[in-house]
């Protein structure tokens, strides 16, 4: 029998703010060449969903204005649903806006509120000045390699579980050593954009727990990422140089030319 | 005003284009307030995301076929130290400006400082889109800066403002003076909508605008479902538009207040066609004649690097930047047009001028190359090449992909390809190109194509 998965790309118009969609891209491919069948469905504002039904759900990250509108959207029963799909053993992976979202609530900087889900025991408040740079993790089964560039710091709550420890970055909130959190199968983090392109050995993570829970087992071969993984240990290279560097970024500012 | 720090600057010249004005800047403050100032005809500006150099050196090419002399930061060195450095290089050794008019292309987060300095009489701005989010933030940040000059702007001054962006003809509410708004009505590729396009929204309502058309990224006719307001009736706006290759140009037609003009642009592109129109809207707003627009543009002649063709080795290479994902969509449009793009080399670096994080490659359509051009050979390249070749793997090119770290054995494999008179596109980002003009140069051709 061949295998199928429902991946569900939830606000993709909305929230994905750099390059975000490259995890849905490898996740559809990554499955192809597992021979397993992918099917990605895409949902928004507004959209009646019985979340329940996807193996996979993929949110990205948004600044202040779609994050509103995504908070606000999550209000009441369309955030409890997702929250029981999470119990429910439903995959999830929710990045940088996304994830601040999934939290209990999260302060921007200018003062404002946006409510979260609830799914993770974590808060956020936007801090002085961005945390931006390469970023490398230390998360149980491997390394996460990406890149972060967020004003929020998080501070995990007693019962939350980081996904990882920061190698190199800043992660959370630049302080507690800290990055992500997960619960059950919903992941959390600051690594935005193409996270699983970046991290095979992680996106291969999320596919097996997806059929685990679909089929009651998660065979996978193999795949060839030798190329993946040179460019994933470049960007290890390089968030041990950017820590090296290592200053709180002030957008704006002058600092260089930017020929463009 | 020191003749010493002249002389003293005109000698850092030659240690980069920054440096000399800051040494002058921290020395004498008004610097560029004086020398700017003694321009008769003052100065213009050319701000936003993409096309602030190619829109900058149109109107150059067009005020010097009016006669004027003009003094512009044609490096690319956008900060106000670089404005300032590109000032004192042009004046004489007692501090005096011969040339009648400036032009300079101004950094988004540079604008209300140089606005305070200059005498400026109109000021461009082209569009917003996301681009080195890790060194400007977000991208309402950004608007807010350049809003902010806007309101710094003399009475008198114009501001020439791109209708199709929306976030460029929101800035209309922080205006006092004249307005001018420029746009195009003639759709080349109707309605295209891409995946990974930006999102905007009604600044009232809060709604994600609906589009009746797309020209190019989120640029085109735009209406929020909830109030009703949308794009403004451009007071210039091309009504028709006829597309070549990547080797060609665009013929355009356009409606002006004093009347339909036709004009050539020696450049293809989508976004070209904004550049040229954003030029042509602020010739008419500094009243200069016809003529000189036309030859201007007719005679223009690419930038370095923007859609640059050079001979090597016997080949044409087409040399092409890349920075964004609204900018390279646009370039793979135009491969797809040339119909047999074969042989491309991709040079991504992330140093600081590149902006480092290169998740951006994932917004850009390279499903779309890979599907619908031949592509025999593929060159990556650069500080990031293994990811932009895991990119083009999960665009579905995995074979045929060669990689490479040094930017000059890149050149020489890539070259390999087409055979003697093929084509070779490169696309580099921006300190890819610099290092790939050095490897071009030490391999003895740096002529341009028609001087071949
Ligand atoms: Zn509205």
């Amino acid at each position: 029998m061949r295998r199928s998965l429902r991946i569900l790309h939830l606000y993709p118009e909305l929230m994905n703010l750099y390059g975000d969609r490259g995890n849905v891209l490898a996740l559809r491919a990554r499955c192809r060449w597992h021979g397993i069948d992918p099917r990605v469905e895409t949902a928004s504002l507004g959209a009646r969903i019985d979340y329940g039904a996807y193996d996979v759900i993929v949110i990205g990250g948004g600044q202040d204005r779609e994050q509103r509108l995504v908070s606000r959207d999550l209000a009441g029963d369309r955030g409890h649903a997702l929250a029981a799909a999470v119990e429910d053993g439903v995959c999830l992976l929710a990045v940088c806006g996304a994830y601040q979202l999934l939290g209990k609530y999260y302060v921007t900087a200018g003062g404002e509120t946006f409510p979260g889900v609830g799914v993770f025991d974590l808060v956020t408040e936007g801090g002085d000045g961005r945390l931006v740079g390469h970023i490398a993790v230390a998360a149980e089964g491997g390394t996460l390699a990406g890149f972060e560039n967020h004003g929020g710091r998080t501070t995990l709550g007693p019962v939350a579980r980081p996904l990882g420890k920061v190698l190199w970055g800043y992660g959370n909130n630049g302080r507690d050593g800290t990055e992500g959190a997960f619960y059950r199968n919903a992941f959390g983090t600051y690594l935005h954009g193409p996270l699983l392109p970046g991290n095979p050995w992680f996106a291969d993570r999320l596919i097996a727990l997806a059929l685990e829970r679909r089929y009651g087992e998660a065979e996978l071969e193999v795949l060839d990422d030798q190329m993946d993984l040179m460019a994933h240990r470049e960007v290890i290279r390089q968030s041990r140089l950017d820590a090296r560097r290592g200053s709180v970024r002030q957008p704006g500012k002058e600092t260089g030319a930017s020929p463009r | 005003m020191s003749k010493l720090l002249i002389k003293l600057c005109r000698a850092l010249g030659y240690a980069g284009s920054n440096l000399p004005g800051r040494v002058a800047l921290f020395l004498y403050p008004r610097i560029l307030a004086r020398l700017s100032g003694q321009c008769r005809s003052g100065a213009v500006l050319v701000t936003g995301t993409n096309g602030k150099t190619t829109t900058a050196l149109m109107l150059t090419g067009i005020l010097n076929r009016a006669g004027l002399t003009v003094v512009h930061n044609r490096s690319g060195a956008n900060l106000i130290s670089g404005i300032t450095a590109t000032y004192l290089q042009a004046c004489d050794w007692r501090g005096r400006m011969k040339a009648a008019i400036g032009v300079a292309e101004v950094d988004e987060a540079s604008v209300a400082r140089v606005v305070r300095e200059m005498p400026v009489r109109a000021i461009v701005v082209t569009n917003f889109f996301r681009d080195q989010l890790d060194r400007f933030g977000e991208l309402d940040h950004t608007v807010t800066l350049v809003g902010r000059g806007l309101e710094l702007l003399g009475d008198k001054a114009w501001a020439l403002l791109n209708a199709d962006d929306p976030l460029v003809a929101g800035l209309a509410g922080a205006r006092r003076g004249p307005i001018t708004f420029y746009g195009v009505e003639a759709d080349a590729d109707p309605g295209e909508h891409h995946p990974a396009r930006e999102i905007r929204y009604c600044s009232r309502c809060e709604l994600p605008f609906r589009y009746l058309a797309v020209t190019y990224g989120h640029l085109g006719h735009y209406r929020c479902p909830g109030c009703g307001d949308g794009r403004p009736v451009p007071d210039i706006a091309v009504t028709g538009i006829w597309q070549g290759g990547a080797g060609a140009g665009s013929l355009l037609a356009v409606r002006t207040g004093r009347g339909p003009v036709e004009l050539a642009v020696p450049l293809p592109g989508m976004y070209n066609v904004y550049n040229a129109l954003a030029a042509v809207a602020c010739s008419d707003a500094l009243d200069l004649p016809w003529q000189a627009v036309e030859e201007g543009l007719a005679a223009f002649t690419a930038s370095f690097g923007r859609m640059e063709r050079l001979a090597v080795d016997g080949r044409e290479v087409l040399l092409i930047l890349v920075k964004n994902p609204a900018g390279f969509n646009e370039v793979i449009r135009i491969l797809l047009r040339d119909g047999d793009c074969a042989d491309v080399l991709i040079a991504i670096n992330n140093k600081y001028a590149d902006g480092t994080d290169v998740s951006w490659l994932w917004d850009v359509d390279f499903e779309r190359l890979v599907a619908g051009a031949r592509l025999d050979r593929v060159t990556v390249a650069g500080t990031r090449a293994e990811a932009m070749a895991v990119r083009l793997k999960y665009a579905g090119l995995d074979r045929g992909v060669t990689m490479c770290s040094d930017l000059g054995d890149a050149l020489r494999v890539a070259l390999q390809g087409p055979g003697p008179g093929g084509r070779l596109y490169v696309l580099p980002t921006y300190t890819a190109m610099l290092g790939l003009r050095d490897a071009i140069r030490r391999l003895g051709y740096a002529r341009r194509y028609w001087e071949a």
